[in-house]
């Protein structure tokens, strides 16, 4: 809606029924709010108001929800919730597919951005573990020692992501014979709290850190080299160094899902493509997560300057 | 020796059983591994598939349960369309504004109040509930939001707890005149209330997102459930305090029934219903985070996203603005329920109105105010006082400088007390700790109590999660007596100090309100991920119990009592040890009930730093949407929490007995 439609529209009286004339666009489209979940961490913020952002230039009215990232889907599944923005093949799959399985969630396509995970230290840990990154350096008794603790010795200490995500550690550390323990935070804060106390004291750790996100940005580290995935992998116990075992590998790389009512498809069928149209990578996210996180921008200005920028890109995705 | 058992057994015989009991315990605990196996584990073929009812159960609720006319889920719509109205009205007011329309699309008719005229009218509030000391402290509180730029986060979470605390406190009133009136809504609805109040949150929250939809209302409800039964137990209460004597005289003078419950009993029982209504107030506060996860946004949003960027100063802030708000409510709902009944009568309608224009002239005056001039309106951003990145410097230079000796503190207990406790609880056979239970039921309070707590631990074994319960048993149970060794003491040197104890209760309310969250990643900065951490956290919430009930405690004992001590010439170590300790246990027994309770339901947020117990095993459910999981892990809970409550409760009983502070029941 324009300034000068704002304007009039204020000026009389019959305000209700010009609000609900005022989005010509498509005319044939609900007007009902398209309602996009907002989560807890700064990349799902940024996704989301883009996308939310560039539904508004198309006319759609749009609706923000805070909500959990796995609570969502008691709404996206009754309609009470549209659209969320960043489901992770890594994290969310699961819920996603049972989801999925009741017919009133739909997957809206890739967004484009790839989930890296993998087991991650910080870089002064080189001089202690020399042989690292390659995942051998690590089977080294005196490697383990370094990343050990008083409850863990002489096995090193690995701190994995929560056990809702999975992830598989506690087999990778059986199937490749790593001297370690594997201990699972609650959260990703607690996982990222732990990393920031170690960090300020230069002290060892070995832990799960997924991009895009703030941390590789802010830490100087890397991520362990382990045998690259592949399905096979993960389902054929032959596969691999160890022939009994599975996962005697590294994790998956994932795609990273827009999921949403499947509904949506009927409500608005315009802003339905426009969601599917979607996309935006890794390094333009990263660059905008840390714009936000480290630099003390907002995310409202940081999505604005992305939608300056890449205006031919998004008119693609709502037809203009 | 009272009690129930002694008409069938002397006190020799008892103790023969108890030292039968004893080594048949520990022959099968030592040896029974090979032979008896199915004592340690409960065989898998037996499990009871309660996850699976539940889970079918529910299916049945969401997508078929009918009325006839309306199917279920319609009605659970219904009911939460109503809800929604008050709360869109209150948040209109408050933080959004009068709009038309939804959306983006929405169009602001009238703004909302100022943050000046919020924080006037309360001040008018308190003025008018206590006097100027009162608005002056409420005002404080709203300022303090304002000033640290928590403004329009706090009137979202201010808007939800207007909605569900009224709510609360009316339903859970209602419900307790209908079971002081009727015996059989007592007895039916005494097991609900606890479970309603043992059972985590989390439990519950899949089926109700369902049935009330995503967002605020369904907040405002969860809220409601978890904060209305100490507002239903608190009125039955009350109402059972009031004299005989003015039932009496109501019943002489033609009180009709409804006449007799609204003109003497509740006014009678108003300052007992008052401390319903200041819990109700506070566990809503205690659940802004949780509602948060489930779109409800405001202070606890902040919170959580503060903390995903590990901002621990911005944590804080929000945190702090939440206990405002609950020291701004508390005290208001307080002095409310001091407040004497004379109102100031002046001539004429503004006369005996006072307030009501002065608010309304509030309103108006910094209403036009606010079009005119915007920093009336939004407290204006650049006033805005942040402590920025001063407490995450804190902790960090903590960290870098004390780290090792807080390690080694935490090595020693961890591998001293905490690993071997634990690795105890879990080699236990099942069958011989619910037959222990089973016993000490019978000793406290004879067969009832014997086959509640043996029973409800069976089922806890049967459902599969014995492991899980152990291991939530180890957690609290160190908890709770770190929070008692810490809380006690406490509670016994800020009784007697009237200054002091004014300041132990802003603490205390402090532990109680500031979401735990907030000081969680700090303490696993600085003590890693683990049981030690989340010890911290459930000692942090727990130790204000432990404190409150200690102090209320000594505080109660009869003064001629201290005075015949003191008589008689005992020392003051004496006078607390022997005579004023030995009278308030029976308070200090509640106190660690409900530490206890407190530990208990801070499983959930323990969950959140890698723990495996029963708080995890619903997290998870919570986080695949399996409401039987998460109901059947939660219902262990619930079990755990009425096991310890009723034993305690018989155990305080006996001693109330014993110090003759009550006749003997049989």
């Amino acid at each position: 809606m324009t300034l000068s439609k704002t304007l009039t529209c204020l000026t009389q009286s019959a305000c209700i029924a010009l609000a609900l004339g005022a989005v010509p666009a498509v005319a044939q489209e609900s007007t009902d709010p398209i309602r996009l979940t907002l989560h807890d961490w700064t990349g799902q913020l940024i996704t989301t108001q883009i996308m939310g952002e560039v539904l508004k230039q198309a006319g759609y009215n749009i609706e923000y929800v805070q909500a959990d990232y796995l609570a969502q889907f008691a709404g996206l599944e009754t309609g009470d919730l549209s659209v969320a923005m960043e489901m992770w093949e890594t994290t969310g799959r699961d819920a996603m597919d049972a989801a999925v399985a009741t017919g009133n969630v739909e997957v809206f396509g890739p967004t484009g951005m790839q989930a890296k995970e993998e087991w991650w230290y910080p870089s002064y840990m080189v001089e202690r573990c020399p042989g690292l990154p390659d995942w051998h350096a690590l089977l080294e008794p005196a490697c383990a020692e370094a990343f050990s603790t008083a409850e863990t010795a002489p096995k090193g200490r690995y701190l994995g992501g929560p056990v809702t995500w999975g992830g598989f550690d506690d087999e990778r550390v059986e199937a490749l014979g790593l001297p370690f323990e594997v201990i699972h935070a609650g959260t990703d804060a607690a996982l990222f709290a732990e990393l920031e106390s170690a960090y300020q004291r230069q002290a060892p750790i070995l832990l799960w850190i997924y991009a895009p996100h703030w941390a590789p940005a802010k830490y100087d580290g890397a991520w362990v080299e382990f045998p690259t995935y592949e399905a096979a992998c993960y389902t054929d116990p032959s596969w691999g160094l160890n022939p009994d075992m599975a996962y005697d590998c590294g994790k998956p790389f994932g795609e990273i899902w827009k999921v949403g009512w499947a509904g949506v498809k009927d409500k608005w069928p315009g802003a339905y493509e426009a969601i599917k149209a979607f996309t935006i990578d890794n390094a333009e996210m990263g660059a905008m997560i840390t714009a936000v996180d480290l630099d003390g921008q907002s995310v409202e200005a940081v999505v604005a300057a992305w939608m300056a920028e890449n205006e031919p890109r998004w008119k693609a995705w709502i037809g203009q | 020796m009272p009690g129930p058992t002694s008409s069938t057994f002397g006190p020799w015989s008892r103790r023969l059983i108890l030292v039968v009991f004893v080594l048949a315990f520990i022959t099968l605990w030592q040896t029974g591994r090979g032979a008896l196996p199915w004592a340690f584990e409960y065989p898998k073929g037996a499990e009871l598939p309660l996850a699976r009812w539940i889970g079918q159960f529910t299916k049945w609720l969401l997508n078929e349960a009918t009325f006839g006319l309306f199917t279920f889920s319609q009605l659970t719509r219904f009911i939460s369309s109503v809800i929604d109205l008050p709360y869109r009205v209150v948040l209109s007011l408050l933080s959004t504004g009068f709009l038309s329309g939804r959306g983006s699309a929405a169009i602001q008719l009238t703004p909302s109040l100022s943050y000046l005229t919020v924080i006037g009218l309360v001040a008018l509030i308190g003025h008018h509930a206590g006097g100027r000391r009162l608005a002056l402290l409420s005002a404080a509180c709203l300022a303090f939001v304002a000033v640290f730029g928590q403004w329009s986060s706090a009137m979202v979470t201010l808007a939800s707890i207007v909605v569900a605390v009224p709510l609360g406190v009316a339903g859970g009133g209602l419900l307790g005149i209908l079971a002081y009136r009727h015996r059989w809504v007592e007895r039916l609805i005494g097991p609900i209330l606890d479970l309603m109040q043992t059972i985590p949150v989390f439990a519950y929250l899949v089926p109700i997102l369902f049935l009330f939809g995503f967002g605020p209302t369904a907040a405002v409800l969860a809220t409601i459930i978890f904060a209305m039964p100490p507002m239903t137990r608190v009125t039955l209460l009350a109402l059972r305090r009031v004299p005989g004597e003015l039932t009496d005289l109501g019943q002489i003078i033609g009180c009709t029934r409804a006449q007799m419950t609204w003109r003497v009993l509740v006014p009678t029982a108003k300052d007992g219903l008052m401390v319903g209504v200041n819990q109700v107030i506070m566990l809503s506060l205690n659940m802004v985070i949780i509602a948060a996860m489930i779109g409800a946004g405001g202070l606890g949003f902040d919170v959580l996203a503060a903390l995903r960027r590990l901002d621990i100063g911005a944590g804080l802030e929000s945190g702090l603005a939440i206990v405002a708000l609950a020291i701004m409510l508390d005290r208001l709902s307080q002095a409310f329920a001091e407040k004497t009944g004379a109102a100031p009568a002046g001539p004429g309608w503004t006369g005996r109105h006072p307030y009501l224009l002065a608010g309304l002239a509030l309103i108006v005056v910094a209403g036009f105010g606010g079009l005119v001039v915007p920093a009336l309106q939004t407290y204006p951003a650049g006033a805005v006082l942040t402590t920025g990145t001063f407490w995450s410097r804190v902790v960090e230079w903590i960290n870098v400088n004390y780290f090792d000796d807080i390690e080694a503190v935490k090595n020693a207990l961890l591998l001293g007390v905490l690993v071997p406790f634990k690795r105890l609880l879990l080699d236990l056979p099942w069958l011989g700790v619910v037959a222990a239970l089973g016993l000490l039921g019978w000793r406290l309070g004879g067969l009832r109590l014997a086959l509640l707590a043996g029973g409800l631990s069976f089922l806890i074994a049967a459902l599969g999660l014995w492991e899980k319960a152990m291991i939530t048993v180890y957690l609290c149970g160190i908890s709770t007596v770190v929070a008692m060794l810490i809380g006690m003491p406490i509670g016994i040197i800020a009784a007697e100090r009237r200054g002091l104890w004014r300041w132990v209760q802003v603490v205390i309310d402090t532990l109680q309100t500031l979401p735990s969250f907030v000081y969680l990643m700090p303490a696993v900065m600085l003590f890693r991920v683990g049981d030690f951490t989340a010890m911290i956290a459930v000692v942090a919430f727990a130790v204000a119990p432990a404190i409150r009930y200690t102090a209320l405690g000594l505080q109660g004992v009869d003064p001629n009592l201290i005075e015949a001590g003191r008589s008689m010439g005992c020392t003051p170590w004496q006078l607390l040890t022997r005579i004023k300790l030995r009278l308030a246990l029976p308070e200090m027994m509640l106190g660690l009930n409900q530490t206890i309770m407190f530990a208990l339901s801070m499983l959930v947020i323990t969950a959140l730093v890698g723990t495996r117990d029963l708080g995890q095993e619903v997290y998870i459910a919570l986080t695949k949407a399996d409401t039987g999981k998460g109901l059947a892990a939660g219902l262990c809970v619930a079990f755990i929490a009425i096991i310890a409550d009723r034993l305690i409760g018989a155990a305080a009983a006996r001693a109330r007995v014993r110090l003759g502070l009550a006749e003997a029941v049989s």
